[in-house]
């Protein structure tokens, strides 16, 4: 197990807990307000889904969190980070670096896009692997390369020695995507962050990546957060899933319970129009289309798509409501219900 | 009800990608559609399923077009589509219209929705209250007229996707291809679009080459759905009948591998595939039947004989030797 | 009289003509807004915008606004030769008497009617050539009109107009023509290669299966997107082809004395350095401003044909 970057942190608290954290964009016209008083939290080991469509804040969220938002045109005007109890958006430079090498990995979507073409796959694996040794252990080349060499071979990779020599135009787009997970669980982090991870592989070698990322993370028992609009993938990689909706968390619960009981209007028009394989036709879902942020409707910000409004959610925005059994949801509807 | 729309026969459309020696040289080809036959009926929608490499883009480019086949034909309502080098003829680009798979690049961005739409009334039908048309357009596929003013950029996704089936329908064709039309949209949006597609179909009596690489959406939109891997088509049946009873194992690997959101879905997935392998290169085919290398029951007899399609009742056929031996083995 | 467009169903059930012109209209004010949103962001390109206009009111009305129009042309004036700059001569006068504020202006006539006339001449010619072997490319279209390009190209570009200059008879409009015959293969090649990447955008496609002719792709699916390096490149162009004008006029074979030209005044004046430094220095001034205005202009142009987005 490699040294905790932060010291002093009590195990029965969360590992990483966002609260009410607010992200603001300056445009033409006026200010986005992106995400809208997010809470969020994860318990060490725990595998956590983020699903929402298109411009619902995820990736925003994400950046946020591993401080990468370009301020300006970003601004985050309130909210904090805590990652084992520290806050990340007022940590130091090495504070931050000891967080994104160790603390935090993260795979993406594209995993093209993710390798620079011009480096050959072992000096990219190696470079990730230097840098997130805790300086005065430096380590030395062979053992680096060692770590590489294992690095890949535990993603599956056959001849690990001629790969780490190759460019990643050699290899397929499953290949590239396998790098990029033993690159990021190389580091052995303590949270894995997975943005779309297969999406823009074929659904043959998706699966094949999904199956090695869930056998990988449960063996090294890394937290992971899955980042995806894919419910599916979703529902067979996750513990417990945040549904978020404009910037906002709408719902929260352990994955079967919310795929067997959705309760907000959102979350069920959503699992609602996924096809089915078996058949039975497509439903059309929800009417409208992801508000604009520039001018956010009042009080729920799903109230004018939402087939069962009330008064209430035009002009106050509802709180998450304890449902039981981890199960918390931001709907009006169940203010009665709420334990 | 049964007329046949359009009809391939052993449609192949090979690339050529480069040249290797420097005395003889030697062409590389990749054969992208590599002899497929396949029969669409008035009013149907067929679903064409694929991975990259299966040629499923080749197969609508060629329809639409964009290619000309290396050999075999390809006739629509009887018509061959490619005669004798000359231009295709304007009734032709009338009655077959394309919605392209990505939205970003499909629609011009310098040019607003209105001079989209305009340009193929203009070709197609002259001489009309050409704003008369355009609203009407617009209406027929629930945007508001507002958006005759807005550029590609303004809108989502799905309304962007939404704009070119208006351009699509707008010279009043039979047949349209789709192209992936969601597979760059949102769940709830892929629901809204499909849902429109659908009512359109009827509205319009239209028939649909409908090419995807989504199972779970085939299974609800097409009447027939044909399966392509590395240039070939590898089975075709009705959708119902075909979920229940997958046939080639490619099929049954493709549908094991759909991550699903619901209980009884995965009963309906094959447990006894599990996805292995890459996709070849198509440079580079395997001999003999080109899923070998990835089959679970690949036999010596498939890197020497590549199967022949075998219909096996109710208008399900399979080309795989498990479910056929030719004589000659 | 309201035409009415009946729709045949639900929402909206009726929009006149006139309400369809006032959304055009509320859409071009939208865009223009926005245009000038992306462009005013950066203040240096609302400075450059500002000099250029400046430079350019002051060449037009060159005759009124400077104090001696007369020493514009063949003017001697001994007395008051080389002296500095003061209140009644204020960038002082040249080695025979000239006012060398009043000669700048009028040199900047020339210089920014070179610019524009060479732009002008240049970059429709240019454009369409790149524009077609972009559209065909990998035929012999392609093939005819890009190599030709390249043979422009490979003389040294400086060489060419000089040589063009000189076998004509050395004038304004014989500059313009040199640095045009340089110029316009920058233009074809900068079209070409972005014809070419949009030839492959499936509204190009769309547009073609259905049937569009060759000149409604070229002109109005391709063009539109090439325009804004078109753009960006002409506002820096002027201000090259002005410092080439200036260079011509230097060696000698731009405009001809006692015509004010900014590149002679400098040549001229370079002779008193540093002594009588204002005969030189003024003039070198004015070209800087022009060209750094354009060049901020440039990057102006530049934002405000920015990928839509934020």
């Amino acid at each position: 197990m490699a040294g905790s970057p932060v010291t002093g942190f009590s195990p029965a608290a969360p590992l990483l807990d966002v609260k009410n954290l607010q992200v603001h964009f300056a445009v033409y016209g006026g200010r986005l307000r992106v995400l809208d008083g997010v809470n969020f939290s994860m318990r060490s080991g725990e595998r956590v889904g983020l699903v929402g469509e298109t411009g619902c804040g995820k990736t925003t969220m994400m950046k946020a969190i591993l401080r990468v938002l370009p301020t300006p045109p970003a601004k985050i005007p309130a909210g904090e980070i805590l990652f084992k109890g520290r806050d990340i958006l007022k940590m130091r430079d090495h504070e931050l670096r000891a967080v994104r090498g160790r603390g935090i990995s993260m795979i993406f979507q594209d995993p093209t896009a993710a390798l620079n073409p011009v480096f050959s796959i072992g000096e990219q694996v190696e470079a990730v692997i230097r840098y997130s040794t805790s300086p005065g252990k430096a380590s030395s080349r062979e053992e680096t390369h060692q770590r590489a060499i294992t690095a890949l071979q535990e993603v599956a990779l056959a001849d690990p020695e001629r790969l780490l020599r190759s460019y990643p135009i050699q290899l397929s787009g499953g290949m590239r995507q396998r790098v990029c997970i033993g690159m990021a669980l190389s580091t052995r982090p303590e949270i894995l962050i997975a943005d779309e991870p297969g999406t823009s592989l074929d659904v043959t070698i998706q699966d094949q990546v999904l199956r090695l990322l869930r056998k990988l993370v449960e063996e090294k028992d890394t937290s992971v957060i899955l980042i995806t609009h894919t419910l599916g993938i979703v529902r067979e990689t996750t513990d417990r899933v945040y549904v978020m909706y404009a910037g906002n968390i709408v719902e929260s619960a352990p994955t079967a319970r919310l795929f067997s009981q959705p309760l907000h209007p959102y979350t069920q028009g959503l699992i609602s129009t996924v096809p089915r394989l078996t058949g039975g036709g497509i439903v059309s879902g929800i009417p409208g289309r992801i508000p604009d942020y520039l001018n956010p409707p009042s009080g729920c910000r799903f109230h004018p798509r939402c087939s069962q409004m009330m008064e209430i959610c035009r002009t106050t925005k509802p709180p998450a409501f304890k449902m039981g059994d981890g199960h918390e949801v931001a709907c009006f509807l169940y203010k009665d219900e709420a334990k | 009800m049964t007329t046949e729309i359009l009809t391939a026969t052993a449609l192949k459309k090979y690339f050529v990608v480069g040249r290797t020696g420097w005395r003889d040289r030697q062409a590389v080809t990749v054969k992208a559609v590599d002899g497929i036959s396949f029969t669409m009926y008035e009013g149907e929608t067929l679903g064409l399923v694929g991975e990259s490499g299966s040629g499923k883009s080749t197969v609508a480019y060629t329809t639409i077009g964009m290619y000309r086949p290396t050999s075999g034909s390809l006739k629509f309502r009887g018509q061959e589509l490619f005669q004798n080098g000359g231009q295709r003829p304007m009734s032709l680009r009338k009655a077959i219209q394309i919605v392209f798979q990505d939205p970003g690049s499909s629609l011009n961005p310098r040019r607003n929705i209105k001079q989209i739409l305009e340009l193929p009334l203009q070709i197609h039908q002259p001489g009309k209250n050409r704003l008369e048309q355009i609203v009407h357009l617009l209406e027929v596929v629930d945007l508001p007229p507002e958006y005759m003013y807005k550029y590609p950029h303004m809108l989502s996704g799905g309304e962007k996707q939404i704009v070119a089936i208006a351009r699509a329908l707008a010279t009043n064709p039979s047949l349209i291809i789709l192209d992936e039309p969601t597979s760059a949209l949102d769940v709830s949006v892929q629901a809204k679009t499909i849902n429109l597609l659908l009512r359109l179909q009827k509205e319009f009596n239209l028939s649909y080459l409908f090419i995807t690489h989504d199972l779970s959406l085939m299974r609800n939109v097409a009447s027939r759905v044909a399966i392509m891997y590395l240039g070939k088509i590898c089975e075709v049946a009705e959708t119902a009948g075909f979920f229940q009873n997958p046939l080639h194992p490619y099929t049954q690997m493709l549908l094991s591998s759909i991550p699903v959101v619901s209980v009884e879905e995965e009963a309906l997935k094959p447990k006894k595939v599990l996805s292995t392998g890459e996709i070849p290169s198509p440079v580079n085919i395997p001999s003999g039947c080109s899923f070998r290398t990835r089959c679970p029951f690949a036999m010596d007899l498939c890197s020497k004989i590549d199967p022949v399609m075998v219909d096996t009742g109710k208008g399900h056929s399979v080309r795989c030797h498990l479910v056929s031996q030719p004589a000659a083995a | 009289m309201a035409e009415q467009v009946n729709l045949s169903r639900g929402f909206a059930a009726t929009i006149t003509p006139q309400q369809i012109a006032q959304l055009e209209r509320a859409s071009r004010r939208e865009n223009l807004g926005r245009s000038w949103y992306k462009f005013s962001r950066n203040i240096l390109s609302v400075v450059g915008a500002l000099t250029v206009l400046a430079l350019v009111l002051l060449a037009v009305f060159a005759p009124y606004v400077t104090p001696y129009p007369k020493h514009a042309g063949a003017f001697v004036n001994f007395a008051h030769a080389k002296e500095p700059p003061s209140s009644q001569y204020i960038f002082g006068t040249d080695q025979i008497g000239r006012d060398i504020f009043t000669r700048i202006i009028f040199g900047l006539r020339s210089s920014l009617l070179m610019g524009v006339m060479v732009l002008v001449l240049v970059v429709p010619v240019g454009v369409l050539l790149g524009l077609v072997a972009g559209y065909f490319q990998g035929t012999w279209i392609d093939a005819l009109i890009m190599r030709t390009t390249d043979i422009f190209l490979a003389v040294p570009p400086l060489i060419l107009a000089l040589a063009v200059a000189s076998v004509l008879e050395p004038n304004l409009w014989n500059g313009m023509l040199a640095v045009s015959l340089m110029w316009w293969p920058w233009y074809t090649r900068l079209v070409y290669g972005l014809a070419s990447a949009t030839r492959n955008e499936f509204f190009v496609s769309a547009a073609e299966v259905t049937g569009a002719s060759t000149a409604h792709i070229l002109f109005r699916e391709i063009l539109p997107n090439t325009i804004s390096p078109i753009f960006t490149k002409m506002s820096l162009d002027v201000a090259w082809v002005i410092i080439i004008g200036s260079m011509l006029s230097f060696v000698g074979l731009g405009v001809q004395p006692p015509e004010p030209s900014l590149g002679t005044m400098v040549a001229d004046g370079a002779r008193y350095l540093p002594d009588q430094w204002w005969i030189a220095v003024f003039p070198a001034l004015a070209i800087v401003v022009v060209v750094l205005g354009f060049n901020l202009l440039g990057d102006g142009v530049r934002d405000m044909f920015a990928a839509e987005g934020v």
